[in-house]
């Protein structure tokens, strides 16, 4: 145990904190612009399970992760346009049809996994790049630096959902949308589609971070492989006040808690592995349970458009 | 989320219009499995049904599916969506399984009802903490029942792999991740010798009668149902919406908790890995299908378990993965909650010919669902 909280291991923590951020950042970021349109997609999970398992295939089949990248946005597009028919045109119940998008992604995903591949199988993902200079930096640089393409898409997409939600007339018609409805659709800004357009914004976010875990991290496929990172990255967008910043900093403290959490493994310390890996969802019932109070949220949040009422 | 308005026929048809449609679209992914969707769902419909070990497996799969079906009535009634059914579950085979085996000698008379207790408390714990979280945190339920599966699901592997593993296992040195035998005295009678059909069924027709009693006969339900119906309102009448969230989730976690209770003393007699099976969330789309109804939710669970037992056959005849259940569970539902915007406002189907044709409509509907 010597040496347990060497520079070296810290570095290790940290930058592991910094990659395992990137699926929270993704998905939650998604998820962002869909709840800032006033609806929830509690069906992120499942999104996610089939970006995750189109991402492997894509690459598996072509041995291109771009490829992979690709094809799990479409997929994660198709996915967020069925959740906009359900809940924006069929205006069902948001919450049960995101579990119903769940399981379906779920079913599917798996169903799909026994029937082309089949068993564990290892592709040829995506390599970290190395930014010259900034890479050589002591100790940033290894924890920054040093990274495959989709951790710096997830990190980079923080300031520029800040810029187009805050600074562009699609970001002001979505918070529009989102409070008042009633108001932005007597402006002439149709409701549904923005709905729509968040939705697949959303889904496609989802389906990448779901393709960051199979061709980024894990280079395989299995079962319940989001294991609940879905469900958290909602999480995330309450306990980050629907904003990219505060998203930025829940990511940051879930993916160090999970870094920490699988260096106890590592470190082989006698500590029961099941109950290390309990620590992020005791986190994520522990962010939500002191984000009490904080209580602005969309207006709209949840409720189905109607023309000719007034909420 | 039904309403007075719609006869029962009317609301079977749509039913099973959503039903058929979520098969035909599964019916696209057996074509792309190479399989003849006809033969595979013609397997998984007539299995279940052909002999006595299928209609027997069909309602051993029916009780945890009741029981779970009746936790969700009651929970979304209050306007809770519970999806920690999974993690009661585990709650509650694994008390069960931990009383009854220190309790052993004990005659089976005192030990049975003790060990239902044990169970049905602790998955009423694990539900009830949602509830708690949610009425006093204002914790968004889905996210929190979601999180608690997750735990109880380590918690209990933890347990059967470590202080809860079978001795035999040990000192064999197999290590199977699974209890000790519950004692044979609470071993659940069998209905048919010969079939793994078991008392438990009885068990929970009576309970789903209770339940209905409770939700529509009692002020107790009432006041349940109306804080699902509104809690705002609920609360300027003078009902403690806080309690009765609390006491909706305990109660839904109790009932899946008995589905934990009944698996161990009817079916596996201990606790293993993959106990809860799915259950968690089948027993949602039984309740969405019983039009969260106690009384709908035993024909609807009876569906859904001839549809589990048809998937395990139809795996087995065609070679489709049994994964194909749960995807046709997810249309279920999505097929169903997009069907209630025609059950809401009948004319709706109309105006949607019209919007499909490219007329333009103005929509009038309410949404029923409240959120909170």
């Amino acid at each position: 145990m010597e040496g347990f909280m060497s520079i070296d291991i810290f570095i290790i923590i940290l930058a592991t904190g910094v990659r395992l951020a990137t699926p929270f950042l993704l998905a939650a970021l998604g998820e962002m612009f869909v709840q800032r349109s006033g609806v929830y997609n509690l069906g992120v999970e499942g999104i996610m399970m089939m970006g995750a398992f189109a991402g492997f295939f894509a690459t598996l089949q072509q041995g291109s992760p771009l490829l992979g990248i690709i094809v799990s946005l479409a997929i994660g597009a198709l996915m967020g346009l069925i959740m906009a028919f359900v809940s924006v045109t069929f205006k069902a119940e948001q919450g049960i049809s995101g579990i119903g998008l769940y399981m379906f992604g779920w079913g599917l995903s798996g169903l799909l996994f026994r029937l082309y591949v089949g068993g564990v199988t290892s592709i040829d993902g995506l390599k970290p790049i190395a930014i010259p200079m900034l890479s050589d930096i002591p100790l940033i640089g290894q924890v920054l630096f040093n990274h495959n393409v989709l951790v710096y898409t997830a990190f980079l997409l923080v300031p520029l959902s800040g810029i187009v939600l805050y600074k562009t007339s699609w970001g002001l018609n979505i918070r529009a949308v989102g409070n008042k409805p009633e108001a932005a659709d007597t402006l002439g800004v149709s409701v549904v589609k923005i709905r729509y357009q968040c939705l697949i914004v959303g889904g496609m976010l989802a389906a990448l971070a779901g393709a960051f875990l199979t061709i980024g991290q894990a280079n395989m496929y299995a079962d319940n492989i989001t294991a609940g990172r879905g469900f958290i990255a909602i999480a995330l967008v309450y306990f980050g006040r629907w904003s990219p910043w505060g998203i930025l900093l829940g990511s940051l403290l879930f993916s160090m808690a999970d870094s920490f959490q699988s260096m106890v493994q590592v470190l082989g310390i006698n500590f029961p592995y099941e109950l290390a890996v309990i620590l992020p969802y005791m986190v994520t019932i522990i962010a939500l349970a002191i984000s009490y109070g904080r209580v602005w949220a969309p207006a709209a949040l949840g409720k189905p458009f109607e023309r000719g009422t007034r909420g | 989320m039904s309403s007075k308005h719609n006869g029962v026929f009317k609301q079977i048809v749509v039913l099973l219009l959503a039903l058929f449609g979520a098969l035909l679209v599964g019916a696209l992914f057996l074509i792309l499995a190479k399989s003849d969707p006809i033969k595979a769902y013609g397997v998984m419909f007539s299995g279940p049904l052909g002999d006595k070990f299928g209609i027997t497996e069909t309602l051993v799969r029916t009780v945890p599916l009741l029981l779970v079906g009746l936790g969700i009535v009651i929970s979304f009634r209050s306007g809770i969506i519970n999806i920690g059914a999974e993690g009661q579950i585990l709650a509650g085979a694994i008390g069960a399984t931990a009383v009854g085996t220190s309790l052993s000698n004990v005659p089976a008379m005192i030990l049975l009802p003790v060990v239902f207790v044990a169970g049905g408390a602790c998955g009423a714990i694990w539900g009830g903490i949602a509830g708690w979280l949610k009425a006093r945190l204002s914790v968004n339920e889905i996210l929190s029942t979601v999180m608690l599966n997750q735990i109880a699901l380590q918690l209990y592997l933890f347990l059967i792999r470590g202080p809860l593993i079978d001795p035999k296992e040990v000192s064999y040195g197999t290590g199977v991740p699974q209890t000790a035998l519950i004692p044979e005295q609470i071993w659940l009678s069998r209905l048919v010798p010969g079939t793994r059909i078991h008392t438990g069924l009885i068990f929970a027709l009576v309970l789903a009668v209770l339940v209905y009693v409770f939700l529509w006969k009692t002020s107790r339900g009432y006041r349940l149902r109306a804080v699902g119906a509104g809690a705002e309102a609920a609360r300027y009448a003078g009902i403690k919406v806080e309690w009765y969230l609390v006491l909706a989730m305990a109660m839904a976690g109790g009932m899946a908790g008995l589905a934990g209770v009944v698996e161990v003393t009817g079916v596996h007699h201990r606790s293993l890995e993959g106990l809860s099976a799915g259950y968690g969330f089948s027993g949602i789309v039984a309740a969405l299908f019983g039009r969260l109804h106690p009384l709908g939710t035993i024909p609807a669970s009876i569906l859904f378990g001839a549809l589990l037992v048809g998937a395990d056959m139809m795996q087995r005849a065609v070679n489709i993965p049994a994964a194909m259940i749960m995807v046709i569970q997810g249309l279920v539902v999505l097929f169903v909650v997009s069907s209630d915007y025609f059950l809401r406002n009948p004319d709706s189907i109309v105006k949607f010919k019209a919007k499909l044709l490219g007329q333009k409509w103005i929509g009038e509907v309410g949404s029923k669902w409240k959120d909170s």
